[in-house]
């Protein structure tokens, strides 16, 4: 008879369903990181001389630096002199409709699931698509622009906006901060810039589709999302990316920045390659994301999906530096094979009565480990500050592993942090349940996981949480597909 | 509707059942009755298709199927249906997901179309109303803090959504205040249709005040060891079962 084993075993020899490489032609620099890299990296995009002088200080505090220990994470360290710092797509003319835009490009959206048109007209969503760093296509600017919102590719950005981005690049995440986030200010390609004037509540949910394509080219990705005063934006970020042998480095920075009762709602789903059955291949996914909370009753929401990569080392985060700011984490990690993650969010409470709220959903299948790192902490002038942590994981298997690492620094007497923890399994009471009423096992799984982690999938925007649950059961299914 | 013959079963290499004979037509209500140990429980699951329990001899005959080697699944769409003595939790699963989903698989099963939204809702509501389950009770997770009564009742409530053609009440008495038993036993007996059959698996000879049983039988040591009609479970009621285990253990 059929155990449960059988199952499991079906579920981690699920082929990574969005597996290909897509053959658009690329400009790649060759392959190396050096002063003349970054300065031939900010040549070919033309930059003005203050971004130059930003990655070159970049670049000079990165050759001091070590690569982090501290992770729960085995993974060799990259050689980053045999890493390319750009690549971009060798044709890169302003396209007027879809029509002319190459095909092959096309056809990878449509892989993926991603009619640009379509999902225009039926959702309303503007893209910014971005393959291989340099936006190829910006849809609904113009609309946008009516308004005062400013949606548009970073090095556009920088060309059109280079008071707002001498102002807050790096406010939130100084150069200094890390590592790869050190890194990626030195190298990064491209990525998005949103701006949301005074009062303005975005119409439309804010989408871009990253995807690494050209082999062996590390993608650094930039994004700014300001928020001004009583302003409202709604960002959605998702990633996928073709099956290839060698691992690939993805070190993005995100920063958003919230004043006086603004609002940015971040939306993530993550499906990078994974690698193989064995581990091999798949995406190292290092990411430095962090708002601040600048203003007064300004709140920040940050929700993802984390179901790819072959690395994952991620701590979306947040500053509650106004008063009665508040934020909120919702995260569901799965962890299949040899995967490793090791996710978890920030809590920087220094803002009056500020509020934070933390739930984080952990699926570990196969051999792979699962870990949730999070840091609450309430400076000494976080009067009534609050923080709800809980995180919960579910192990299916016997051979995987979660973690949970919990740092609580509290230095004002009148803060108050919980936390929650659970691990559960999924019990053969359930399957067996679910099984009389003539489910199947596969389907028992996914109804069991979607359950666990509802919590957060409610938190995504309507379009989203159909790709997440479709994410989700491709994560975990066997037959799917 | 089922036949059941020479059923051996074991768990953990420790035989359970040895040797059970059950033959059941449609339209009949069996109820089933033994001292703790018997095997009760074991012959529920056995049916239903659990896979911690191994079949080592005998044969089920459901509908002119012998369905041992069957899924649990299958065996559900087919037409058998356990309400668990226990009913098992499921987190952040509403009722009416898990119904969606579980009425979907049987239409795939049988080639059926799936019930639109709409009749799905409104046999929601109708069936609800049969066990007299709050509305609300369906946004939410199954079985997921609700009181011992609610649960039973919701088992009741998935057997009617279901239409099983073969149902096992497996001690769906137990733990239920009066009130809760008799509006249980009303939705078994509202259901009651002389295509369709039941099992009811009891220690007591009080549910059988409420649902009538055609024949009782007396599980013991693995065996059916006394069929008869309900006058048997109301002389088990008056006399225990050591009589029983006197005749057989003699």
């Amino acid at each position: 008879m059929n155990t449960d084993q059988d199952i499991i075993q079906e579920i981690q020899n699920t082929d990574y369903k969005y597996g290909f490489t897509s053959d658009i032609e690329t400009d790649i620099i060759a392959p190396g990181l050096n002063e003349d890299i970054v300065r031939q990296i900010s040549k070919m995009k033309n930059e003005p001389e203050f971004m130059l002088e930003w990655r070159l200080k970049a670049f000079e505090h990165w050759k001091t630096m070590e690569h982090p220990k501290w992770a729960n994470i085995n993974m060799e360290i990259p050689h980053f002199q045999d890493i390319s710092y750009y690549a971009q797509p060798r044709n890169k003319p302003k396209y007027d409709s879809l029509d002319e835009v190459d095909p092959e490009i096309l056809k990878t959206f449509q892989k993926l699931g991603i009619p640009l048109e379509e999902q225009k007209i039926l959702a309303g969503v503007a893209v910014d698509a971005v393959i291989d760093s340099v936006s190829i296509h910006t849809s609904f600017k113009s609309q946008l622009k009516e308004m005062g919102i400013i949606f548009c590719s970073f090095s556009e950005a920088v060309h059109e906006y280079p008071e707002l981005i001498k102002n807050y690049l790096g406010s939130v995440v100084p150069y200094t901060d890390n590592f790869y986030a050190c890194l990626n200010s030195a190298v990064f390609s491209d990525g998005s810039f949103v701006y949301i004037p005074k009062n303005t509540r975005c119409p439309m949910e804010l989408s871009t589709y990253f995807r690494i394509n050209a082999t062996n080219t590390g993608q650094f990705e930039r994004t700014l999302i300001i928020a001004e005063e009583g302003s409202y934006v709604s960002y959605l970020e998702g990633c996928t990316a073709p099956m290839r042998d060698e691992n690939q480095l993805h070190a993005a920075v995100v920063e958003l920045i919230t004043l006086n009762n603004a609002e940015i709602k971040y939306s993530t789903v993550q499906n990078w390659y994974p690698g193989d059955k064995e581990g091999k291949g798949g995406i190292y996914n290092f990411v430095t994301k962090r708002g601040i909370c600048k203003g007064n009753n300004s709140k920040i929401s940050w929700t993802q999906i984390e179901t790819g990569s072959a690395l994952t080392w991620k701590y979306p985060s947040t500053i509650l530096k106004g008063d009665n700011s508040s934020s909120e984490f919702y995260s569901v990690a799965v962890t299949n094979n040899h995967q490793q993650a090791d996710t978890g969010t920030k809590m920087i409470h220094i803002g009056k009565n500020t509020k934070s709220t933390i739930v984080s959903k952990g699926i570990s299948l196969g051999k792979s480990n699962n870990s949730y790192r999070g840091l609450v902490r309430m400076a000494k002038t976080a009067e009534n500050a609050r923080n709800f942590s809980q995180c919960d994981s579910l192990l299916i298997g016997s051979q995987c592993g979660a973690h949970t690492f919990p740092y609580i620094d509290v230095q004002n007497n009148t803060a108050i942090v919980e936390h929650e923890a659970t691990t559960s399994k999924i019990a053969d009471d359930q399957i067996f349940y679910c099984n009389q009423r003539g489910i199947s096992k596969e389907d028992a799984i996914s109804l069991i996981v979607n359950g666990f982690a509802k919590e957060v999938l409610n938190k995504l925007p309507m379009e989203f949480a159909i790709e997440a649950q479709k994410l989700l059961a491709i994560s975990m299914e066997g037959s799917v597909g | 509707m089922i036949q059941i013959k020479n059923l051996h079963a074991s768990i953990n290499g420790k035989e359970i059942l040895k040797g059970l004979n059950l033959e059941i037509k449609p339209g009949e209500i069996h109820a089933i009755m033994g001292p703790n140990g018997s095997g009760k429980s074991t012959l529920s699951a056995v049916i239903a298709g659990r896979e911690d329990y191994e079949v080592t001899a005998g044969e089920i005959i459901f509908n002119g199927k012998n369905i041992i080697e069957m899924s649990p699944e299958d065996r559900a769409c087919e037409g058998i249906f356990l309400a668990f003595q226990y009913p098992i939790e499921i987190p952040g699963v509403s009722i009416t997901n898990f119904m969606k989903t579980a009425l979907e698989n049987k239409a795939k099963y049988l080639n059926q179309e799936p019930l639109s939204a709409g009749d799905f809702l409104k046999k929601m509501k109708e069936k609800k109303q049969l066990v007299e389950l709050d509305d609300s009770l369906s946004k939410r997770s199954v079985n997921e803090g609700f009181s011992g009564g609610e649960k039973k009742r919701n088992e009741i409530f998935q057997m009617a959504m279901l239409e099983p053609k073969l149902s096992i009440l497996d001690e769906t008495d137990s733990g239920l205040d009066i009130d809760a038993l008799r509006i249980v036993a009303n939705g078994v007996n509202k259901l009651k249709s002389p295509q369709n059959s039941a099992i009811v698996i009891t220690h007591y000879q009080r549910l059988l005040d409420y649902i009538v049983p055609d024949f009782v039988h007396i599980l013991y040591k693995g065996k059916i060891v006394k069929s008869g009609t309900k006058e048997l479970a109301l002389e088990l009621e008056a006399k225990g079962y050591d009589w029983i285990k006197a005749e057989i253990d003699a």
